[in-house]
């Protein structure tokens, strides 16, 4: 690749522009609120855990962190099951409306949460599944679903053909081929697949905060609720924070070469 | 890739379109149903037919005001965004090192905002940005600015700009490095014989490979932009007055804050689609460049 002038310097700086307010929220989660209220200081001085150990021991904080795991978790298996079988249909075979299709799910990708707020809460209500984890993973589906489809045909596409037809000829149902020969071929791309799902569930709040009351409250709307009815406990609010990224700063370190490719939607 | 006629390939997609109908074609109809009725609470409904729609789009109304108001923000802000985000993802992404483990350190540090629940994302700048607490807000205020995101109406424009920034330049700078490194070494090698300055190597060997990706990313950051909500709602709440309500912001305020069901869902409507039509631009232009692509010279 050609190089640029003062690349060294460029990319530093932008990388300490992207980390500085990080350090500052991880910064403040080790310190009391005293320290943050009456002093500046670029490190704690009285280093305390106080932070983390309430939020560990009250059960209505470590819920909040269970509950967003848990409908995350189901958003991505449900949309990995059902997006598999779509992308292979997407990339071999043409049929009636496909193009049309495509393009709806992609619209949805699209579709804006605030407007399907109100509806969901109706919709929801209505099946009594509001404030549990179906619900928020169902709704999720409505963007996942249509990426997870998107981004899995982009590596079905890059298997090629003859590798479904010698398997058909020697006697794979469709159902095992699926199972034993593409499932594996595409393994790199289900990972990716998973943890954009993963990813856009882990970071939405709107929809989740909507479709939730007490029992399956995510963690990112105990978070808001704190902050109005405890007033400035600072020091707790950015040990909360501060646990929200380590499960992403982890996958993402599994993923790390396949980040762009997920992105551009498959399509690089 | 020749793909073959096949009806039976609807059984494939078949569990797709049931999922996503389910969260999405009904919902829609909830939505319509409400944008033509009006209530006066008790579940009473009352047939008022295109009436929202007008209001909506008439100025001089309350709801009209507001919602082109808030459009023309958001317009604005997607704009701002978009001038800063797309050229500095670019150098951004031709300044990152080429090999090494110093590659695996930047991409992840790229990621790493991109994967930050959105609503943190707004605490972490809520925070970092307090003139008290904050340290971006005291060294500003120690340097004799005077900043302060919640009554002064341009800082608070700046800081979610800013925070947009932060949020979302690594997406762009991520898309156009894979874009270059697609470039094969060959490419660089001939423009080195032929003299070539790093102006023409970067206009006529890696701008036009990476034209594709980054007509994703601008789409991708256009969309998403212009249905921003939880990062300046945690930020400045709309505020200070109305001046950061884009207008995902507006339309919580009427749908869930007032229970205005019947406006809500006429700017729901109309909202959905500016986007679709924005989204079908998108789309088109996504499958014929995926056209332009296999065709070689010679036509083999």
């Amino acid at each position: 690749m050609n190089s640029i002038p003062g690349r060294r310097l460029i990319i530093s700086l932008f990388l300490i522009f992207l980390l500085l307010p990080i350090y500052w929220l991880v910064n403040m989660s080790f310190k009391t609120n005293t320290e943050i209220v009456t002093t500046m200081t670029l490190w704690p001085h009285q280093p305390t855990l106080e932070n983390y150990k309430r939020i560990f021991t009250d059960e209505s904080w470590y819920s909040g962190y269970t509950n967003s795991l848990t409908y995350v978790l189901i958003n991505t298996v449900i949309s990995i099951a059902v997006a598999l079988p779509a992308a292979y249909g997407f990339s071999r075979y043409r049929f009636l409306g496909d193009k049309h299709l495509f393009f709806w799910l992609l619209s949805n990708r699209m579709a804006p949460a605030a407007v399907y707020a109100l509806p969901f809460f109706n919709l929801y209500s209505a099946i009594n599944l509001f404030d549990t984890p179906w619900a928020v993973a169902l709704a999720h589906c409505i963007f996942n679903v249509p990426l997870a489809v998107w981004i899995l045909e982009g590596f079905v596409s890059g298997v090629p053909r003859e590798i479904d037809e010698t398997a058909f000829l020697d006697g794979y149902s469709f159902p095992r081929f699926f199972v034993k020969i593409l499932v594996p071929l595409i393994a790199s791309g289900i990972g990716v697949a998973a943890f954009f799902c993963f990813m856009f569930s882990w970071v939405e709040l709107l929809l989740a905060r909507t479709l939730t009351s007490v029992n399956a409250k995510p963690i990112s709307a105990i978070m808001t609720r704190t902050v109005s009815a405890s007033g400035m406990d600072w020091g707790l609010l950015a040990a909360a924070g501060v646990l929200t990224i380590i499960p992403g700063a982890l996958v993402i370190w599994f993923v790390r070469n396949y980040i762009a490719r997920g992105f551009a939607l498959g399509r690089v | 890739m020749d793909k073959t006629i096949n009806q039976k390939a609807w059984f494939l997609v078949l569990p797709v379109f049931l999922v996503v109908a389910f969260s999405a074609i009904l919902p829609l109809m909830t939505v319509v149903n409400y944008s033509m009725q009006d209530t006066f609470g008790n579940n009473q409904f009352f047939w008022n037919g295109v009436g929202w729609f007008k209001e909506l789009l008439d100025p001089s109304t309350d709801l009209g005001g507001r919602f082109l108001a808030s459009l023309g923000r958001n317009l604005l802000f997607s704009a701002i965004i978009l001038a800063i985000e797309v050229p500095l993802g670019i150098v951004v992404a031709l300044s990152m090192p080429r090999e090494g483990w110093t590659v695996a350190v930047c991409l992840v540090i790229l990621a790493l905002p991109l994967l930050i629940p959105w609503n943190v994302v707004g605490t972490i700048w809520q925070i970092f940005g307090r003139p008290d607490i904050g340290l971006l807000g005291y060294t500003l205020n120690g340097l004799g600015f005077d900043y302060n995101y919640v009554s002064n109406e341009f800082d608070a424009w700046a800081t979610v700009i800013v925070m947009d920034v932060w949020h979302w330049t690594s997406l762009v700078a991520l898309l156009c490095y894979a874009g270059l490194k697609s470039i094969p070494d060959a490419y660089y090698q001939a423009a080195q014989i032929d003299g070539a300055s790093r102006w023409a190597v970067f206009k006529a060997i890696q701008l036009p490979k990476m034209n594709r990706v980054l007509l994703i990313a601008v789409l991708l950051r256009f969309m998403d932009s212009f249905m921003i909500y939880t990062e300046p709602f945690v930020v400045t709440g709309g505020g200070p007055g109305n001046s950061t309500t884009f207008v995902s912001i507006e339309l919580v305020k009427i749908a869930l804050g007032q229970f205005d069901l019947g406006k809500a869902a006429a700017l729901s409507l109309v909202y959905n689609l500016i986007i679709l039509i924005v989204c079908w631009i998108f789309y088109t232009v996504m499958t014929n460049a995926g056209a332009e692509r296999p065709v070689k010279p010679g036509g083999a």
